[in-house]
C-alpha cells in the first residue's frame, strides 16, 4: 500500500469541545477512518477548551493560553510532536497561539505566568506541529494511497467542498500554505476535493467554499445566519452537487440547522444532503453509514447513499 | 450613494435571462456595498480598477488596516470570475446559470458587509468582537483585577 508521511502515523488528537456534543458524528468518523487507515490517534490528556470565539472576545491572550496548554500537554507531557484538531476552530485557535508565541513577546509572557500559575511547563513555539484532519489524510496516506484502498467508489455523487472561513484564514498564521505544488491554497483550497476525488467522488465547481456561513451569529443574528446559509446551500446545488462535504463541526451545524430554519422560516427548500467529509471517505472505505455516524445527522443522507449503492 | 436595502433588492431582481446585462448590474451592485464599507471607514471610494476590476481595488481599499475585511476576498474574485464567465461567453448554453450563482455570490458578499457593517470596528478576525473586550465592563473589570 502506498503511503506519504510517516511522520503524522502517529499524531495526538486534540477533539475539542464541539466533536463531544453537535460535530460528534465527525468524532466518531475520524477516528473509524484513522483506525480503517491505519492510523494511530492518541487523544491529548485531560484536554481544554481551545478558547473558541468566546474566550477570544473577552481577552485574545487567554484564548492564546488556552491552545497552548494543549499544545504543551502534547509536547511536554505526552512526548507528541504532531497534534492532529478536526475542528477548524480549534486548528485555527492553535495555529494563531503558535504565531503569537512565535511573535508576540507579550504572549509570551502571559502564557508563562498562567502556565506556572496551572502547574505545567510552559509551551515554547514549534514544539508541535498542528494540523488539520485534511492535512493528516492528504500527508499520511495520500490520494494514490487512498484509490488503492478504496472498496465502494464514490463514483457518480456530486459533492460541492464546503471549507468554511477559518481553514486558511488569516494567510499568516498558515505558513505552510502557499508553498506552490503539492501544499494547501489559501485562496483555493482543494485537500478536500483532491481526498475526494480519490475516493472516486465527483467534485462540482462551487464559488463559496470558503464563505463565511454565519456560524459565529448564529444566535445573535439567526436571520443572517438563515440567508448565508441558504445562499451556500443554493449555489452548492446550482453547480449540481448531490452532497456537501464538510470538514468544521460549527460549519456543518450551521448547514444543517438552517437548511430547516430556512424551511420554516422563508419557505425555501433546498434539497442537497450535508456530510462530513471523513463519512464519505469512511463508506467509501467500506465502513458502514452507521459506524461513521450518518444516522447522526440531521440532513437525511440515508437514500442518497443507497442510491450510488454504499449502504 | 445606493441605500443597502435598495441593493439588496436588486441583486434579487436582476433578470438573469438578460445574459451581460444581469452580470453588469451584480458587479455594479456588488461595487455599492464595498463603497458603503468604504464610506464607513471615512474613505472616498477608488475609481481606481485592480485586474480590470473597479471591485477588486474597492476590496483592497477596504481591507487596507483591517484583515478581517480579508474572509470576503475570494467572494469578489468569484464575482470578477462569474462576470467575465458571463461577459465573455454570452452565448453559452450555461449563461443563465452562470448569473444566477454569480447572484448567489453578490448576496453573500451583500449579507456579510452588511453584517460587518453594523459592528463596525471589530478585531483582527471577523469572529473577535473589539467592543466588548475594549468596553466599559471589561476595563473596570480588569482596573479591579489590577
Amino acid at each position: 500500500m502506498t503511503d506519504t508521511n510517516g511522520k503524522y502515523k502517529k499524531v495526538a488528537y486534540y477533539p475539542g469541545c464541539a466533536l463531544e456534543g453537535t460535530g460528534h458524528a465527525y468524532n466518531r468518523s475520524t477516528k473509524a477512518v484513522g483506525k480503517k487507515l491505519g492510523l494511530d490517534l492518541v487523544e491529548v490528556e485531560n484536554w481544554n477548551c481551545c478558547g473558541a470565539m468566546e474566550v477570544k472576545n473577552i481577552d485574545p491572550k487567554i484564548q492564546t493560553y488556552l491552545s497552548s496548554r494543549v499544545m504543551s500537554v502534547a509536547a511536554n507531557e505526552m512526548d507528541m510532536d504532531v497534534v492532529m484538531a478536526p475542528c477548524n476552530g480549534c486548528y485555527h485557535n492553535l495555529k494563531k497561539a503558535e504565531y503569537d508565541l512565535e511573535n508576540d513577546d507579550a504572549s509570551v509572557e502571559v502564557v508563562d505566568k498562567l502556565s506556572k500559575k496551572a502547574g505545567h511547563k510552559t509551551y515554547e513555539a514549534g514544539q508541535v506541529e498542528t494540523i488539520h484532519a485534511l492535512d493528516w489524510i492528504k500527508e499520511s496516506i495520500g490520494e494514490e494511497g487512498l484509490k488503492e484502498r478504496v472498496k465502494n467508489s464514490l463514483s457518480g455523487l456530486k459533492v460541492a467542498n464546503y471549507y468554511g472561513c477559518m481553514y486558511t484564514r488569516p494567510r499568516h498564521i498558515f505558513p505552510e500554505k502557499d508553498q506552490g505544488s503539492g501544499s494547501e491554497s489559501t485562496s483555493k483550497p482543494h485537500f478536500m476535493d483532491d481526498l475526494l476525488a480519490a475516493a472516486g467522488a465527483e467534485n462540482v465547481d462551487f464559488p463559496l467554499k470558503t464563505a463565511c456561513c454565519g456560524g459565529a451569529h448564529t444566535l445573535s443574528d439567526s436571520d443572517t445566519s438563515t440567508k448565508l446559509v441558504l445562499n451556500i446551500l443554493k449555489a452548492a446545488k446550482l453547480a449540481g452537487a448531490d452532497v456537501i462535504a464538510t470538514e468544521c463541526p460549527t460549519c456543518h451545524t450551521g448547514l444543517e440547522m438552517h437548511q430547516i430554519r430556512a424551511e420554516k422560516m422563508l419557505g425555501e427548500t433546498v434539497d442537497v444532503k450535508i456530510m462530513y467529509f471523513t463519512q464519505l471517505l469512511g463508506v467509501a472505505l467500506g465502513l458502514k453509514p452507521r459506524k461513521v455516524g450518518v444516522h447522526e445527522n440531521i440532513s437525511k443522507s440515508m437514500p442518497l447513499l443507497r442510491e450510488h449503492g454504499l449502504a | 450613494m445606493m441605500s443597502l436595502d435598495d441593493i439588496e433588492q436588486g441583486i434579487e431582481l436582476v433578470d438573469a435571462s438578460t445574459g451581460p446585462a444581469a452580470a453588469e448590474a451584480l458587479l455594479e451592485f456588488s461595487e455599492a456595498v464595498l463603497e458603503h464599507w468604504v464610506t464607513a471607514k471615512g474613505e472616498a471610494p477608488t475609481d481606481d480598477r485592480r485586474e480590470g476590476f473597479r471591485l477588486l481595488a474597492l476590496h483592497r481599499q477596504g481591507a487596507k488596516g483591517d484583515p478581517s475585511f480579508n474572509a470576503c476576498r475570494e467572494t469578489c474574485r468569484e464575482i470578477a470570475y462569474h462576470y467575465n464567465l458571463v461577459t465573455m461567453q454570452p452565448d453559452a448554453a450555461e449563461t443563465t446559470n452562470r448569473v444566477e450563482m454569480m447572484r448567489l455570490v453578490c448576496s453573500h458578499l451583500y449579507l456579510f458587509i452588511s453584517g460587518k457593517l453594523q459592528v463596525a470596528g471589530l478585531g483582527e478576525f471577523c469572529c473577535s468582537s473589539k467592543p466588548i473586550r475594549l468596553g466599559d465592563d471589561y476595563e473596570q473589570h480588569r482596573l479591579k483585577e489590577a
